[in-house]
């Protein structure tokens, strides 16, 4: 067990380091200088050439990247061209909100979906799995905006069931609950409608198995038959789909926070993006890549709780 | 002889499909006693194992027993509600399968898999108390270090180490019953006869039945008392073990004692029986064997031939029985 966690953390290492070259490199690619940016539009070229000696940008790329290395290894990913915060105070405040986000809608998503997929599965072919099934399908068609704003327009704005703007508060308070639901719903739901199916399929495929006969032939009940011995062997593609969906989950955050104006990582690196803020967006993409591959981390030590034959290769 | 422990009467068992039912087991009667092995031997698709599974009530959707009763003692299996017959399963009759690969769940430990089936009907039983019961189930079946292997998973024990533990698994509860389908085939030759021997052992142990289910007539000639030869979802011959290898009747069973190849006789082709079993939707009219058959004569395709007893103790589904001995050499 501890020799699987050590090697999957240890394959983390590389792609980690892939995740600030790319970082790096986009930073690089694009049109805009960020020197110029930085100077504003009636600045002088001697200004200008100032900053970017600043920056470090007239130094050869190798170079500059070893800097890049260099000051995230000391934590400093630099300062916003915008209000001149350090990066990290900005991503700091901002990442404890996309994780209450996260896992609030992760909390009621993945239950509900393996709910939903193990009861297809069990009574497939009958009328309540061509429901469940159609409903699902429409849950992945829909986009994550177009969810947000149905669910802000008449739960916030026609019934004031609601709030929908912000976060009110932390999420151990009356204000903070209320102020996740819907935004929670809205990011959750996509994931409800994937989850369901990839069960369903999955718990199909179980219940036909050898193991489920002898776990009836036993005489074991119905609720541990599928528990135990067809959803307990049906979570390992799942989870495997969950992680995967987790990627997607980091996009539909960033619409999630735009439209509900929640004070997230997602919304910090629109807004970044939108402004042209280079070392702010280079933080956030590292921060919500690095969420990704942390994610995908306790996914692989996830198989080795779920599959003994991993535990032990 | 004294009562049966299990009788089955007039069983069959039907599979629902778009042109209507079709049976894949149809009409069986058999009886089991005590202490002694009933083989039910024939080839794949006879209906060999969907009888055992009927008996069990473990006949997967769309199929159903739609007439017959499976009697075990007063009890009537097959009228049972679902969770009448979940008190049968493991504690009366008990069932090890083919694959003992795919029949264990890779992610539980074994321990796991026996002590759940005991919990399953002694929910009062202390953790302490189900695993030493677990323990003493894998000793039984002469599973060396039994406390190391309790805590061990399907995928790190060898096939045959597998089926042992199904074997514990079933016998967790003394069942009086064991139903065996095709428990030595998916395992090599030393190994069958390991697992076979075991049986034996265990059934002199315990006074439990077996149904044996198989293709293989020398795991018949090894372990049955009674036989009952299947052929398209009907029991085509029955008898004792002894007469059915020394006398066999149905043209069906010479033609499989005709292709095991034997060391005393100098033969130079087996006798294979031409053709295959018919499926049970496209079944020919009269006896289901004729077509294959070397001696059918016009009166075969009248009508299904009923199992008549020709000498006491040995049943034929057959006009021509029974045969002279001449064509049976």
């Amino acid at each position: 067990m501890l020799r699987h966690a050590l090697h999957r953390i240890a394959l983390a290492v590389p792609v980690l380091f892939g995740v600030l070259v790319i970082g790096f490199l986009l930073m690089q690619i694009v049109p805009t200088d960020p020197a110029t940016v930085r100077a504003g539009p009636t600045a002088t070229q001697e200004v200008v050439a100032a900053i970017r000696a600043e920056l470090g940008l007239d130094q050869p790329i190798w170079v500059q990247f070893g800097l890049y290395l260099w000051r995230l290894a000391h934590g400093d990913l630099g300062v916003s061209i915008i209000n001149n915060v350090p990066v990290t105070q900005e991503l700091g405040a901002t990442i404890g909100p996309t994780v209450e986000l996260m896992l609030a809608s992760l909390v009621w998503s993945i239950p509900t979906g393996i709910f939903l997929g193990t009861i297809a599965a069990y009574w497939r072919g009958s009328i309540l799995d061509r429901t469940i099934m159609a409903v699902s399908v429409a849950g992945v068609s829909v986009p994550v905006f177009f969810l947000g704003l149905v669910l802000i327009w008449f739960a916030g704005f026609q019934w004031q069931l609601l709030p929908f703007t912000g976060r009110e508060g932390p999420l151990w308070s009356w204000e903070g609950i209320r102020a996740i639901i819907l935004p929670a719903i809205t990011l959750g739901g996509v994931l409800v409608g994937p989850v369901a199916r990839m069960t369903r399929t999955a718990v199909v495929d179980t219940l036909s198995a050898d193991h489920v006969r002898t776990a009836r032939a036993k005489g074991l009940n119905e609720r541990l038959v599928v528990l135990r011995h067809a959803l307990r062997n049906a979570l390992i593609p799942v989870v495997t789909l969950i992680g995967l969906q987790i990627g997607f989950l980091l996009g539909g955050a960033v619409v999630t926070e735009t439209i509900f104006s929640w004070p997230g990582v997602g919304r910090l690196a629109v807004g970044a993006i939108l402004s042209a803020d280079f070392p702010m967006a280079q933080g956030t993409i590292i921060v919500l890549s690095a969420g990704f591959i942390l994610v995908n981390l306790i996914v692989d030590l996830l198989y080795a709780v779920l599959d003994p034959r991993v535990r032990q290769s | 002889m004294s009562e049966p422990l299990l009788r089955i009467e007039g069983l069959r068992t039907v599979f629902r499909t778009s042109g209507g039912d079709v049976p894949a087991v149809d009409g069986v009667s058999l009886e089991v006693h005590r202490g002694r092995t009933l083989g039910i031997v024939g080839e794949s698709g006879c209906g060999k194992s969907v009888l055992s599974l009927s008996v069990m009530r473990l006949v997967a959707h769309p199929g159903r027993i739609a007439a017959g009763r499976v009697m075990l003692g007063e009890r009537d299996l097959a009228s049972l509600s679902m969770a009448e017959m979940r008190q049968v399963r493991g504690r009366d009759i008990a069932m090890i399968f083919q694959e003992p690969m795919t029949s264990l769940n890779p992610v539980h430990s074994v321990g796991f898999q026996i002590t759940e089936a005991i919990r399953a009907h002694d929910p009062r039983a202390s953790n302490a108390e189900l695993r030493n019961r677990g323990i003493e189930a894998l000793k039984r079946v002469r599973i060396p270090s039994p406390e190391r292997r309790f805590d061990e998973y399907p995928h790190q024990l060898s096939g045959g180490m597998r089926q042992r533990v199904m074997i514990a698994m079933a016998l967790a509860c003394s069942p009086k019953l064991l139903i065996a389908d095709e428990p030595t085939t998916a395992l090599d030759v030393t190994v069958q006869a390991q697992i076979l021997d075991l049986l034996r052992e265990l059934q002199a142990e315990t006074g439990m039945a077996i149904i044996l289910i198989t293709h293989d007539l020398g795991v018949i000639a090894e372990m049955a008392d009674e036989v009952a030869v299947m052929y398209s979802g009907k029991v085509v011959e029955r008898t004792n073990a002894r007469a059915l290898f020394e006398d066999p009747q149905h043209p069906y069973t010479l033609g499989l004692l005709g292709s095991i190849p034997r060391l005393d006789e100098d033969r130079e082709n087996l006798l294979a029986i031409r053709g295959t079993v018919p499926p049970p939707f496209n079944l020919p009219p009269g006896c289901r064997f004729n077509p294959r058959c070397p001696f059918a004569i016009e009166a075969c395709r009248a009508e299904i031939p009923p199992l008549r007893s020709i000498i006491p103790g040995h049943e034929v589904a057959c006009i021509c029985a029974p045969v002279e001995a001449s064509v049976a050499a």
